[in-house]
């Protein structure tokens, strides 16, 4: 995920697109592409979040595309204020970049476990969260986001993920994404963010889940409740599922997009983190299990 | 540098306006305000480029606000320079005004919107970046208060900007030795201060923030490989005597009778 984020930001750059990476003093083996080859478009902020996150706003007012690359909550929670104020309220074309989304860093225990911030950035209304399921949709994130400037925060896994895609697919905000070689179709689905969708597709293979279809939600927010409902209702059941806690996460979010509807929320089921994995240290697949992600019927 | 414009004249007329402005809206920070006035008047009155009928001009100067709370100063100011209208301050404060009562973006003229603290010299530094890139001649200044260089991420952006040599970058620190509860000296003890910033690499000057010769001087001057800080030592609540240097006058507003007071003291009404 890493590779192809960085890989379609130079293409951009060389295209011409107005284009600055700042970096956190993170990105080693991963961002020396784009540094090489803009180096007066690169800057490395050092391990001063809040400065990196107001200067990134400043240059976007002057009509940069910042993108502010770290890992985990370092450019979340440390500058949150800076996101709030500075980005999310002038409505300023920075897109803050965490890798290592959800329990990516699982060993290296709870500072780098981001499974709260979506509820952050989704608290924000001029916010669009970017959380790819797999590298070709990291690709179709960046398109969108570098051609739709706007605040933004694009959340990746680290580096290896699968292609559950065949082609860069053409992402829009709030609208559903079919999974290819999907089982359906069918009137119940599951609905994944971020990078578990690998986690979703395996689950295809349970008999619980026997007729499910499955499609990936890459690009929301608050701006893209409204469209929710109308591609919610014709489902008999749906099936959230999300590598962050359940509370302020993906599937509260799609809970609140349809409560007071037509849709009956009795057949929404949202699969995310129990919070009891908060302050465990363990691999990526032990915390999966602990947190209730391991299968489905956990 | 402009010509023909009297700067103390337009510090008492920022002044005067400051103090109807928070007598009418009921509100606070008018202390802040008046420390402030003679700089404003000699940025906007005699060292920044600007033009009022293309607010957005590519090679304005940029000024940021980063002590926000003392917006009614700026707005002022503004209105001296011909962005706004004398009548556009009277609705400062109102339901739905665009002249919030802590500095506001959406106000022709003002490039950032703060309030919390800390936050106006980092994007500040963003822009003076972002002119090095272009290769523009433009010139960002940034006002701070002596209280907000409590806040960690001030010391994060002056260290970013003498790294990167941005000596197109101009900080003011209204030094008036007042914060929110008391003297900034028994809050957090923040001298020597321009030893700290001389340390952290920026081309320093240290002047009476009320002397309209020295601003304008200390100003205009540039270093060819620094950051400039001017360390503006000022008198919190200046020109309205049983206001200057009262921790008081962060919060109260002045009432009618105080308000004739301050303005008679300001040679107006």
């Amino acid at each position: 995920m890493r590779n192809a984020f960085i890989d379609e930001l130079v293409l951009a750059t060389r295209r011409g697109k107005d284009i600055v990476l700042v970096v956190g003093d993170l990105g080693y083996k991963v961002v020396e592409p784009f540094a090489d080859e803009f180096p007066h478009r690169f800057f490395n902020a050092g391990i001063a979040e809040q400065n990196m996150m107001g200067l990134s706003a400043g240059l976007a007012s002057e009509g940069v595309h910042v993108f502010a690359y770290s890992i985990a909550n370092f450019p979340t929670f440390r500058c949150a204020e800076q996101i709030r104020n500075d980005v999310d309220y002038h409505k300023l074309p920075v897109t803050i970049v965490s890798v290592g989304g959800g329990l990516a860093y699982g060993n290296l225990g709870y500072s780098h476990h981001a499974v709260q911030d979506y509820a952050l950035i989704r608290s924000m209304p001029n916010m669009i969260i970017a959380a790819p399921g797999d590298p070709m949709e990291v690709r179709g994130c960046v398109r969108y986001l570098i051609d739709n400037p706007t605040p933004s925060y694009l959340r990746l896994g680290k580096a290896g993920e699968p292609n559950f895609h065949k082609n860069v697919p053409t992402i829009s905000p709030g609208r559903w994404l079919p999974i290819e070689d999907s089982i359906g179709p069918n009137n119940r689905t599951l609905l994944t963010t971020g990078t578990t969708l690998e986690i979703a597709k395996k689950w295809l293979t349970d008999s619980e889940l026997d007729g499910y279809t499955l499609h990936s939600l890459p690009l929301w927010g608050m701006s893209t409740k409204h469209m929710q409902l109308q591609q919610s209702i014709s489902w008999e059941q749906i099936v959230t599922v999300e590598d962050h806690l359940t509370d302020g996460g993906f599937g509260s979010w799609l809970m609140e997009s349809l409560h007071g509807s037509s849709f009956d929320l009795s057949h929404l089921r949202i699969k995310s983190l129990n919070h009891r994995v908060c302050g465990m240290v363990a691999k990526q697949s032990t915390l999966y299990e602990e947190g209730g992600l391991s299968a489905f019927l956990k | 540098m402009k010509t023909g414009i009297c700067t103390v004249k337009m510090a008492y007329a920022i002044r005067r306006s400051a103090l109807k402005m928070v007598h009418r809206a009921k509100a606070s920070h008018i202390g802040s305000a008046l420390s402030i006035a003679d700089i404003l008047a000699v940025l906007y009155g005699q060292v920044m480029h600007f033009d009022p009928l293309q607010p957005y001009s590519q090679t304005r100067d940029r000024f940021i606000l980063s002590k926000g709370h003392a917006c009614v100063a700026v707005y002022a100011a503004l209105a001296e320079a011909g962005y706004l209208s004398h009548k556009d301050l009277h609705t400062y404060g109102e339901d739905h005004s665009w002249l919030m009562n802590h500095i506001s973006h959406k106000v022709p003229g003002v490039e950032f919107s703060t309030g919390a603290l800390g936050h106006g010299l980092s994007f500040g530094v963003g822009k003076a970046l972002a002119a090095r890139i272009n290769k523009e001649e433009w010139i960002t200044y940034v006002l701070l208060g002596d209280g907000e260089m409590d806040e960690g991420s001030n010391w994060e952006a002056l260290m970013f900007a003498s790294h990167h040599r941005l000596c197109n970058l101009v900080a003011i620190i209204d030094c008036n030795n007042l914060q929110s509860l008391t003297s900034v000296s028994e809050t957090l003890s923040i001298e020597p201060l321009a030893e700290k910033l001389l340390a952290f690499g920026w081309d320093i000057s240290d002047i009476d923030g009320h002397d309209h010769r020295s601003l304008s001087q200390q100003l205009a001057q540039r270093s060819p490989t620094k950051p400039r800080a001017i360390l503006a030592r000022t008198i919190k609540g200046k020109g309205v005597s049983f206001m200057e240097n009262q921790v008081d006058w962060h919060y109260k507003n002045p009432n009618d009778e105080e308000l004739d007071a301050a303005l008679k003291e300001l040679g107006g009404n």
